[in-house]
């Protein structure tokens, strides 16, 4: 392992870590300017984190430890699932260690956390989040697996930073598998972020939330952590369709510190692109029916099995 | 890259989205979206065979294309959209399976027609010829929007689009079909357009819905 690895691994989790509430922000201002509101400001995310940092905790009588804990585990697991996500550079030593499947793995460990935590108390809203969160989260976990066998198909690897990497060196050409698996990895991403069609981040009315009432119960350092995860989660998802659909920009294979420098801007400009494309979506589509979700998942999946079948049958 | 390559995955595109749009009309409950997209779907043919005749130099394939474009894009789904503005059906709201069923039923028939194709793709000798396999899905889709409707327009749109995967096959497989046989084909249809179109009306007249369930419960009345 060369020290620029361990420095670039270093420098994708910490900019992770520092970059996603900024993204977040980014996003809730374009969405703030698209629907004619006065926006908030784009360090408005880490205002509420620090906010909260800064409160005492109060946790419900009757709470189990695992309520304590979740908000660290998911934290955990967001953390982790940065260091695998080649969103700068594609030498990661930590990546190694997990593929592209044991990163929905994650993603399904802090779904599972979250949802036993919002269960724990009690109330009906936080049983009604996790029962809707676990709906959401199995028809759009298949999609997500099926985007990611097409990558792995066309890539004959199942290692993120590879797949990546090899995606972005092989010949420019028109694939229609590709263009179908990213549809259906934007639909993914607006399902798992709890954003519009499917859960509305902004809400607070009860029985249309799916995540907000997961979150309910918590308060101070576990809200704060719980909504760091949360921007992380949007940031990951983000970069995890950068490393698929638009690998260019970042430094690949054996590069220098300059190339790892060059990609710090590259990221940038596709973190902004990709906040006013998420903040034009959810501004033209409305909400749908908690039981109409089924079906905006179904059409997920269906767009990445068509990926899969176009590329087995057209090898494009 | 090469212009031929790049024309190759230009085509390979077209029949993808054509696969695209089967799937769109086999989950779509508004009527008249599902004339638009027929349309589309014939505009996509149109453009396929415009390309393929570019890139082989055939003539027989630039007069389909053009019968493609008057009789598929426009004459076809304007006759259908007056259709269903003067028999006032919008919506077919009951489908015999629901949308996500469908659409895993869908799924299936892809595969299977996949399969069924291998070996006209191992024996034809054009390049398209990977894309027979999704003219088949495009017509075993059709028959599935057929067979889940119960309205008799739905059903019509569904037999016009095997038709446009019927053209499609024929264009990946062999380079189109002789033209006397195209030019029979698209009268065939043209006049089984206004035969059906009159039908409706007949239809209409003796059960008020187009509900072709009803043509069959009439029967068994002595």
């Amino acid at each position: 392992m060369r020290p620029i690895e361990l420095f670039t691994q270093v420098l994708e989790v910490a900019a992770a870590l520092l970059a996603a509430p900024l993204y977040l922000g980014w996003v809730n201002q374009c969405r703030a300017w698209l629907q004619n509101r006065s926006a908030p400001s784009v360090l408005q995310v880490y205002r509420g984190i620090r906010k909260l940092f800064h409160k005492d905790a109060i946790i419900a009588a009757g709470a189990s430890p695992l309520f304590r804990l979740a908000p660290y585990v998911v934290f955990g697991t967001m953390v982790a699932a940065a260091a695998i996500i080649p969103s700068m550079g594609t030498r990661l030593p930590f990546a190694t260690a997990a593929d592209a499947i044991a990163l929905v793995g994650l993603f399904a460990t802090a779904r599972v956390f979250i949802s036993l935590a919002a269960m724990d108390i009690g109330t009906p809203f936080g049983t009604l989040g996790a029962r809707r969160e676990m709906m959401v989260g199995f028809l759009a976990e298949p999609a997500l697996l099926i985007v990611i066998f097409v990558a792995s198909l066309i890539s004959m690897t199942t290692a993120l930073p590879l797949i990546s990497e090899r995606l972005a060196t092989q010949a420019l050409s028109l694939s229609p598998s590709l263009a179908f698996t990213a549809v259906a990895f934007t639909m993914v991403l607006l399902a798992e972020n709890a954003r519009i069609p499917i859960d509305n981040p902004a809400t607070h009315l009860e029985l249309t939330m799916i995540h907000e009432a997961m979150l309910l119960e918590y308060s101070a350092r576990h809200l704060a952590l719980m909504e760091w995860a949360a921007a992380l989660k949007l940031f990951n998802y983000t970069c995890v369709g950068f490393a698929l659909f638009i690998p260019w920009g970042a430094a690949m294979g054996e590069a220098g510190p300059l190339e790892l420098l060059g990609a710090i801007p590259i990221l940038a400009l596709k973190l902004a692109v990709a906040g006013v494309a998420l903040a034009l979506i959810e501004t033209v589509s409305a909400e749908l029916r908690v039981f109409r979700a089924p079906e905006f998942l179904a059409t997920a999946f269906l767009f990445a099995v068509l990926g899969l079948l176009v590329h087995i049958l057209l090898g494009g | 890259m090469s212009v031929a390559s790049f024309v190759l995955q230009l085509l390979n595109s077209l029949a993808a989205m054509l696969l695209l749009l089967s799937f769109a009309m086999l989950s779509q409950r508004r009527v008249v979206t599902l004339v638009n997209f027929l349309a589309l779907q014939g505009a996509i043919l149109c453009a396929a065979t415009l390309l393929l005749a570019w890139r082989t130099g055939e003539i027989n394939l630039y007069l389909s294309a053009a019968l493609t474009l008057g009789l598929k894009v426009i004459f076809l789904p304007w006759l259908l959209h007056r259709l269903i503005r003067r028999l006032d059906v919008y919506w077919d709201t009951d489908t015999l399976l629901n949308i996500p069923g469908t659409m895993l039923v869908g799924l299936v028939v892809v595969v299977f027609s996949f399969g069924l194709a291998q070996p006209i793709t191992a024996l034809a000798s054009t390049a398209t010829r990977s894309a027979v396999g999704i003219a088949v899905a495009v017509i075993l889709l059709a028959f599935l929007t057929m067979i889940t409707r119960r309205k008799a327009m739905s059903q019509v749109i569904g037999f016009l689009s095997m038709e446009n995967g019927l053209f499609f096959g024929a264009m990946s497989a062999t380079y189109g079909m002789p033209m006397v046989v195209e030019m029979g084909v698209a009268l065939d249809v043209l006049v089984a357009m206004l035969v059906l179109g009159v039908f409706f009306f007949q239809i209409r007249e003796q059960f008020d819905s187009l509900d072709l369930e009803r043509l069959e419960s009439n029967e068994e009345e002595p």
